[in-house]
């Protein structure tokens, strides 16, 4: 179990700012993100397009921003759990939060600020009638360990870049890779598209173009994949995996169930301090929503420095909170 | 004005007029709309999260450009006339077209 005494769910620019707000004011964050890196939508959807409207920057590149946060926070020493989201919020007779993930980490926080952005980014699936009672049993949208396809059958879909990636790779350690792409051509990295052309070629793979999913079956786990081309025509693939990779988008997921005021998929907070009706939580960021509201990175920062002071009566309840300015007092690492 | 119809996920249609002299994005208009569009990249065309198809209208209204492709070819599914309601500028091109919401549910 992970001890702190805050822990901030999303890992975007206000979660990593709010790690320095709340290091000010001696309190230590622990971050959880559904991504499998920090940074939010900046690293996972425009790391190279430039921001015009962070203070002080002129123009910089997201992920840059996303890089310096890590660099200003550093002294802070945040740690993190990536690449899990968050299912559960216990409250604790103390008033205190177990929090516990999909992957069933577990950590103790004195106060939870929710920063999660537009929700988390979960895979995008296919529309197949019976995906769900696979899911886990065959079906599965993500390479977490590469082991797990060694000496398999397996069938990915999708033509990006992930899908050409994790067919190159596959076709080294399952026992057959197939590859199914609804056009003729890939858009993804020219390299990556050739290298797939090149197995397919060689015999290392299966690669069915202008062909679409169509119906998967089995027995308590996936035993067939049915494909169907722009003819109409059925073909049946036995396999033991389908991995459907038609990107990410976000979706509010678990933090609809917390007992949460929400309106239009945003948490609802009070501008003294960016509280949400649950005493403890907190929403800063694209998450909530109040009157005058805009979705700003510089109004999350703003958020995350009320906040922060608002959160340091649960922290040290025994202490009185003195402002001080970084001019004033430097940033005292830990 | 332009006037042209949108037909939501349900399937209901409904006519929406908007200014061609704001600079305003379909999606804008969308969303002002109250139509249920996430727009997570804010009109980048990097998310597809605004993916609209063209039922009816021009035929170059129903042609996605090369960024568009990148980001509609990544979906389950799409259209032969899908598009990025981002990437389309509010004009008389919009005239009596109808619209069909195909972006995720937001919820």
């Amino acid at each position: 179990m992970i001890q702190t005494d805050i822990c901030i769910i999303g890992a975007g620019p206000v979660g990593l700012f709010a790690v320095f707000e709340a290091g000010l004011l001696k309190m230590r964050c622990h971050l959880i993100d559904a991504l499998p890196q920090v940074g939010g939508q900046l690293s996972e959807i425009y790391p190279q397009k430039p921001i015009y409207d962070i203070p002080g920057y002129p123009e910089i590149k997201a992920q840059e921003l996303v890089d310096n946060l890590m660099e200003q926070i550093k002294p802070f020493q945040p740690t993190f759990t990536l690449g899990e989201r968050v299912d559960h919020l216990d409250k604790q007779e103390d008033g205190s939060y177990m929090i516990t993930t999909n992957e069933k980490t577990k950590v103790h926080a004195k106060v939870i600020i929710i920063a999660g952005g537009l929700g988390c980014f979960e895979p995008r699936k296919p529309a197949l009638d019976n995906l769900e009672e696979f899911e886990g049993k065959g079906v599965t949208y993500m390479v977490k360990n590469p082991e797990t396809f060694r000496d398999k059958r397996v069938v990915l879909a999708g033509g990006g870049d992930s899908a050409l990636d994790w067919t190159i790779y596959l076709a080294k350690v399952a026992k057959k890779v197939t590859l199914v792409h609804r056009n003729e051509t890939f858009r993804g990295a020219p390299d990556s598209a050739s290298k797939v052309f090149d197995l397919a070629n060689e015999g290392k793979i299966d690669l069915i173009l202008s062909s679409n999913l169509k119906d998967i079956s089995g027995n308590g786990k996936l035993e067939s994949v049915t494909l169907e081309d722009k003819s109409k025509a059925e073909i049946k693939i036995d396999t033991d995996y389908l991995i459907p990779l038609f990107g990410l988008s976000p979706k509010l997921g678990p933090i609809a169930d917390w007992g949460l005021s929400i309106d239009k998929n945003a948490i609802e907070v009070d501008t003294r301090d960016y509280s949400t009706g649950v005493e403890r939580i907190y929403a800063i960021g694209d998450i909530n929503t109040y009157p005058g509201k805009l979705k700003l990175i510089l109004c999350g920062f703003h958020e995350a420095a009320i906040m922060m002071h608002s959160a340091f009566k649960y922290v040290y309840p025994d202490q009185k909170l003195s402002f001080k300015y970084t001019t004033v007092n430097g940033v005292n690492a830990f | 004005m332009v006037k042209f119809t949108v037909e939501d996920q349900d399937g209901n249609r409904q006519e929406v007029e908007a200014p061609m002299d704001m600079g305003l994005s379909l999606m804008e208009v969308l969303k002002a709309s109250d139509y249920p569009i996430l727009a997570t990249c804010g009109g980048m065309a990097l998310c597809a999260t605004c993916h609209v198809e063209i039922l009816d209208g021009p035929s170059e209204l129903g042609e996605a450009t090369d960024v568009e492709l990148d980001q509609l070819e990544n979906l389950p599914e799409y259209y032969p006339t899908s598009r990025l309601s981002c990437q389309i500028r509010i004009s008389d091109q919009l005239d009596g077209a109808v619209i069909k919401l195909r972006g995720e549910d937001v919820v």
